[in-house]
């Protein structure tokens, strides 16, 4: 009887969150549906749901039209870029904050934390000035910098955590043995920390991808990511809808792929290490 | 452990970081402090009024000085007022959706049922939608008036469609902002809440304990650390929302503080009060930062 009842409050939890999960994830369904019908038929009243012509057109017509390519490796170029350029200064930092850590060592984070939260606007209008005096506007290399100090904070956090679950015994060890900062940091503490480090780029890659204030006011074509390459089709020229679809999807399908995996890091990550 | 040689390395592994963090934070500031006293124009034909020649600058002092005019403008700007408020109220409606919404459905998903896994990746989706996509995606394929999802939805059901984004401007971005944080709200607290000690839940039960009372002396406790870390997140986001107002076209009416300084720096070229405004923004986020501090401080110990 017991497991009758259980069995059928198990079906209904399971129908309602079904339901929910599918109105939340509905927006994004009904861009990749419409990225796939004709113009005519994305604006169609009543909606076809799965029963059109599918086509592929929108995709060969956007990239030729606004060529998503050349956005798209913008975009790779930003998020590896500030990525790499950001773990070159944090991993340092992160290493030193957790295994030899200083009376000032928690004051230091919590300030780190704090630099997140300047608004951008307050820095908006010299570094626009600044960029556009030193040619930096719509450069691969300023936008890196930018985005590389605004998620430092966030990669040193995340990179202190994973450094702190590393048992300090196993460096003291090595270091007994005679190894040297730099042996030690390559063939001990370097293995045991590249989950962690592969977590926190993960994380950092699906930030740099979708940031859109710097990248909006700071690009504008040659250096400019997916999110300017989106913001172009606010300007609609008659039907664009399925257009506007196939360049939404493929502005966001890498990076819903690697958020899907990233889920527990981004956790992480997030909150500064403080829910696990 | 640390002794004298590893600390003195750890200080210099640990300077980049510092320094580059300081620079970023403490130069642009002190730069929009400056421009905030300044009478700088982009369109001015005046170019001495600008930093990158200091010299002239002070030459030209008593002209380009606008001591508090800057801050007198934008402070008393109907435009300010409007922002201030747009930028508070998209904060406090976000947070009390996502946060409640976010309880509740992490609350849902944390019981027993068929293809979790599947139901957690659809549901954390909206938060990996680039901001500039989902503004388009709610403004044109959702809430257009006539051909628009929702739009169908209503007249289907004998209402008339909504222009959401012609008349309800404020309450269209606060959908669409919430469409994007509400996962993420969910993520984190169905994390922490499938951290909860399974030993605890089965002792509660064998003693008998009420639904109610587990939930309220068990689980709101647990939940109070999470909840803190997503509102001090979301709050940081919050303040600072701009492309989704900026894509969708309704700066206008639905505009913040972000976008008023954008309007006022980039859009009409005047520096000085693009500063003041810039200023007046990161004021507003110090008063926020400082009650978030002091709570997740009490909340993020240990």
């Amino acid at each position: 009887m017991a497991r009758a009842v259980s069995t059928r409050r198990k079906l209904f939890f399971t129908a309602l969150s079904w339901t929910i999960a599918f109105l939340i994830f509905f927006p994004v369904l009904w861009t990749v549906l419409t990225s796939f019908k004709t113009e005519g038929e994305a604006v169609s009243i009543p909606p076809t749901f799965l029963f059109f012509d599918w086509t592929l057109e929108n995709y060969a017509v956007v990239q030729e039209r606004s060529d998503y390519v050349k956005f798209a490796m913008n975009s790779v170029y930003l998020a590896l870029g500030s990525t790499l350029l950001a773990l070159l200064i944090a991993i340092p930092a992160a290493w030193a904050m957790a295994f030899a850590p200083g009376k000032r060592t928690k004051d230091l984070l919590m300030w780190m934390l704090s630099t997140k939260m300047m608004p951008p606007v307050g820095a908006l209008i010299p570094l626009y000035l600044v960029f556009r005096d030193l040619k930096l506007l719509d450069s691969h290399v300023g936008i890196i910098i930018v985005l590389m100090l605004l998620n430092l904070p966030i990669i040193i956090w995340m990179l202190y955590t994973y450094f702190k679950e590393i048992p300090g015994e196993i460096l003291e060890a090595s270091r007994m043995d005679g190894a040297s900062i730099g042996k030690e940091l390559i063939y001990v503490l370097a293995p045991m920390a590249v989950p962690g480090i592969a977590s926190t780029v993960l994380l950092n890659i699906i930030l740099a991808w979708n940031e859109s204030f710097w990248t909006l006011t700071l690009t504008t074509k040659d250096a400019a990511p997916l999110t300017q390459f989106i913001a172009s089709y606010s300007s609609p020229e008659g039907l664009f809808w399925a257009k506007l679809s196939a360049a939404s999807t493929m502005a966001i399908a890498p990076i819903l792929v690697l958020g899907w995996f990233a889920q527990k890091q981004l956790v992480r990550g997030l909150t500064f290490g403080a829910v696990k | 452990m640390a002794t004298q040689q590893t600390r003195s390395i750890g200080r210099i592994a640990v300077a980049p970081s510092v320094l580059a963090l300081f620079l970023w934070m403490i130069v642009p500031l002190a730069m929009t402090i400056w421009f905030s006293f300044l009478r700088y124009n982009l369109l001015d034909s005046n170019p001495a009024c600008s930093l990158m020649t200091p010299a002239a600058l002070l030459d030209e002092a008593n002209r380009c000085l606008a001591g508090t005019t800057n801050y007198y403008y934008f402070l008393t700007d109907p435009a300010f007022f409007k922002a201030m408020r747009n930028s508070l109220l998209l904060v406090f409606w976000v947070l009390v959706i996502s946060v409640a919404g976010g309880t509740l459905l992490a609350l849902l998903l944390d019981q027993a049922i068929y293809g979790r896994n599947i139901v957690r990746l659809m549901v954390i989706a909206p938060f990996f939608v680039m901001p500039t996509v989902s503004a388009l995606v709610w403004k044109n394929m959702m809430m257009h008036p006539v051909q628009g999802f929702l739009a169908w939805i209503t007249k289907s059901m004998g209402l008339g469609a909504i222009d959401w984004f012609a008349h309800y401007p404020m309450t269209a971005i606060v959908i669409m902002v919430s469409w994007q944080w509400l996962p993420f709200a969910t993520l984190i607290i169905l994390t922490a809440l499938q951290s909860f000690d399974e030993e605890q839940k089965e002792a509660a039960q064998m003693d008998g304990t009420p639904p109610f009372s587990f939930f309220w002396y068990m689980i709101v406790p647990h939940l109070a650390r999470p909840v803190t870390v997503v509102i001090l997140i979301e709050t940081i986001f919050l303040l600072n929302v701009f492309a989704e107002i900026y894509v969708s076209g309704s700066g206008g009416r639905a505009g913040n503080l972000p976008f008023l300084v954008y309007q006022y720096g980039l859009i009409s070229n005047d520096i000085g009060g693009a500063s003041a405004g810039g200023i007046v923004a990161v004021v507003l986020a110090n008063i926020v930062a400082f009650f978030l501090m002091r709570m997740i401080g009490k909340n993020l110990e240990g």
